[in-house]
């Protein structure tokens, strides 16, 4: 049995259903990530755990036990906010040990608790000081203080790192990566940013207009993607999803990619997904990564699939760490990933390798994954 | 050459044009400070004068001999009606209805506004709505009405005082009053920390919720040492409304021991026996002036921008 369990749970405002039922689970100790755009429902869903929104239908079970119509504070949770709502007129110590005074700790107690949160969040020596004294990245630390000292059963992070800019958001995140291997604790996680999600996640929920597209670890929502939605929303740069259409090849499948003024390019399927055969001659959505697509000494040496196809390259972006090059495949802008160093210039034709055993495809009409 | 001079030749131009602009500015600026100035002057000069002095002298004139006779005596001889001991118990009678009334009516406010805010429940727009529209009701337009009210309650007293011994106050002009004030300035009370409570930070209420505290614990602990700024801004103008109030004063306590201030002033000014006493009517006046303009120096200090700095974002 899970730890943290959601039944078909829905959530209704008068006639418009936020949440569409929602079914997740969690083991003990693991880090779950709720990931898609704004007013995917997400937020809603934190809060449905949360107890801070009511649930129109469905369970909500923690370790067993249903919390569904217990009060926040009953639900043995721990919450940090997007905007990390310290309290501004108590001090640091005031906000930490705000939940334990509520609930009539002695003082005593509270300092110790205190101290040794103090201790492993290092703001020991912010204790006396008032939330508007403090930097962001201090405030941060702040409020996973105030979750932490509850030693509650799940932590609950709304967006926490948004606030934050660039460099200390990937501290930040590091921080609390580190945080969720040393307490082992079970944590759920609500953001936008997709590369969050893949860096923090034992189980990733991509959500859509309130319902679960994808769920299952970052690995396979990255490489196995069940529909258009989750291929296109996750990786940055971002999956090439180019139309095209399937043909034969002798025995074996091929897939067609349109290109401006010249030939297609034929790419021979070794072992195509059974249910592309249905697709003959029909359109389809051809998905690569760009690091699936890339110099051909730079290709995988072990994939079992590679085609490589001559390519006319229309911009170079040296990022540092790699390059990318864009080429037109279907009427669409196509990235690939190439070594920092590649040799290559815009305004040429240089051949690049198709990672095939990497592609997926998608049927243009249910924007579902063909298998 | 001239491309280079002409714009020089503007800057200062714009100079001298901005220097006149403030000039005119600052000029008529001071003009109507020392406009709204002058009656506060002349009451000021008129009180430390003596009766002499007003009668031959001249009005802005600074007193010859400052004496503070016509103070000591405005506030313990002067005649209010046919009782002749100083307007200083009516004094009292104001402060003892002005501070429950303020309190009480910026307490409800708060409670009023925190509950629009963050509990919202069905209809919560229409019940603010409904309590805006206190705001705009005439003074006049609820005399009699709350007169009929007053009566009702104060023969229900008179009921208790029989039955029980005791009436609880009902009946009492003070308690009548302090209720008209309170119900009368609920809606502006509340439209000052509805509007307040409307940009205040709603995670706060929510961490708190997590953090186990209950509605009134929210209220006490968070939202309310979070409110200093509107606090102060409700007080200072519930105060002075219900200090400077009139018109209730003399309709539902205008006679008798519990006569406030507002009420015992006209009654000391209007007198039709003997020689008009400016220098103490001044003084009276200037008494029955000072308990605002003293919360308004005194608070006026918390009307401080930024106290919530901190609590959100960064």
């Amino acid at each position: 049995m899970a730890f943290l369990e959601i039944d078909g749970l829905r959530k209704r405002f008068g006639q418009v259903e936020i949440l569409k039922g929602i079914d997740l689970d969690l083991e003990k100790g693991g880090f779950l990530v709720l990931v898609g755009p704004s007013g995917c429902g997400k937020s809603t869903l934190l809060n449905t755990i949360a107890g801070l929104e009511t649930i129109t239908s469905g369970e909500i079970r923690v370790d067993g036990r249903t919390i569904n119509d217990l009060h926040p504070s009953k639900r043995d949770i721990a919450m940090v906010f997007q905007s990390y709502a310290l309290y501004p007129n108590m001090t640091v110590a005031g906000n930490i040990s705000f939940g334990m005074e509520m609930r009539g700790v002695p003082a005593a107690e509270r300092q110790k608790a205190i101290d040794k949160v103090a201790k492993v969040l290092q703001i020991g020596h912010l204790l006396q000081r008032k939330p508007s004294q403090l930097s962001g990245g201090q405030r941060q630390r702040v409020a996973m203080g105030r979750a932490l000292v509850r030693d509650p059963k799940l932590f609950l992070f709304d967006e926490p790192l948004s606030n934050l800019d660039a460099k200390l958001r990937v501290d930040m995140r590091i921080e609390i990566k580190r945080l969720h291997a040393t307490t082992g604790t079970t944590i759920v996680y609500v953001t936008h940013d997709q590369i969050e999600a893949m860096t923090l996640a034992t189980k990733i929920a991509v959500m859509r207009d309130g319902e679960v597209q994808q769920f299952g670890t970052p690995a396979e929502i990255y490489n196995n993607p069940t529909n258009l939605f989750v291929a296109d929303f996750m990786g940055s740069p971002a999956m090439n999803l180019i139309p095209a259409t399937i043909g034969t090849n002798g025995n074996a499948l091929s897939v067609v990619l349109q290109r401006e003024a010249r030939e297609p390019i034929l790419l021979p399927m070794a072992n195509a997904p059974a249910g592309l055969s249905a697709f003959q001659g029909k359109p389809i959505i051809f998905g690569v990564r760009p690091e699936a697509l890339t110099d051909p000494e730079g290709a995988e040496r072990n994939a079992s699939n590679i085609a490589t196809a001559d390519l006319h390259i229309e911009v170079v972006e040296p990022a540092g760490s790699d390059t990318f090059a864009v080429t037109n495949l279907g009427g669409k802008g196509v990235v690939a990933r190439l070594r920092a160093d590649a040799n290559i210039q815009p305004g040429t034709v240089t051949p690049l390798a198709f990672n095939l055993t990497k592609a997926v495809f998608f049927d243009p009409a249910t924007e579902n994954r063909i298998r | 050459m001239s491309a280079v001079t002409t714009p020089a030749r503007q800057a200062t131009g714009g100079v001298n044009i901005k220097t006149i602009n403030r000039i005119v500015i600052y000029g008529l600026l001071a003009l109507f400070a020392l406009f709204y100035l002058m009656p506060l002057f002349v009451m000021l000069v008129t009180s430390f004068k003596t009766m002499d002095e007003i009668q031959n002298g001249n009005m802005l004139a600074l007193p010859k001999a400052p004496t503070f006779d016509p103070w000591l005596k405005a506030w313990g001889e002067t005649c209010v009606g046919l009782t002749c001991a100083g307007i200083k118990g009516y004094f009292w009678n104001s402060i003892k209805m002005v501070v429950p009334a303020v309190l009480i009516s910026t307490m409800l406010g708060a409670l009023n506004g925190y509950v629009l805010t963050k509990w919202r429940f069905r209809g919560a727009t229409l019940v603010f709505g409904l309590m805006l529209f206190a705001c705009f009701i005439p003074f006049q337009s609820v005399l009699l009405p709350m007169a009929t009210i007053l009566g009702s309650v104060g023969r229900f007293g008179v009921t208790l005082q029989n039955s029980i011994g005791t009436n609880f106050g009902l009946g009492n002009s003070t308690v009548n009053l302090v209720f008209v004030h309170v119900v009368y300035g609920i809606g502006f009370t509340t439209l000052f920390f509805r509007n307040y409570y409307e940009a205040f930070p709603t995670e706060l209420v929510k961490a708190a919720q997590v953090d186990g505290a209950s509605f009134f614990q929210i209220f006490r602990r968070i939202m309310l040492p979070n409110s200093m700024p509107i606090f102060v801004v409700t007080v200072i103008y519930q105060f002075t409304n219900i200090w400077n109030d009139f018109l209730f004063a003399s309709a539902y306590a205008g006679t008798g021991d519990a006569m406030p201030m507002t009420v015992a002033l006209n009654n000391v000014v209007n007198t039709s026996t003997g020689v008009v006493e400016y220098n103490v009517n001044m003084a009276a006046a200037m008494i029955a002036a000072l308990p605002t303009l003293l919360v308004y120096v005194l608070a006026g200090r918390y009307f401080v921008r930024g106290l919530m700095a901190g609590a959100v974002k960064g």
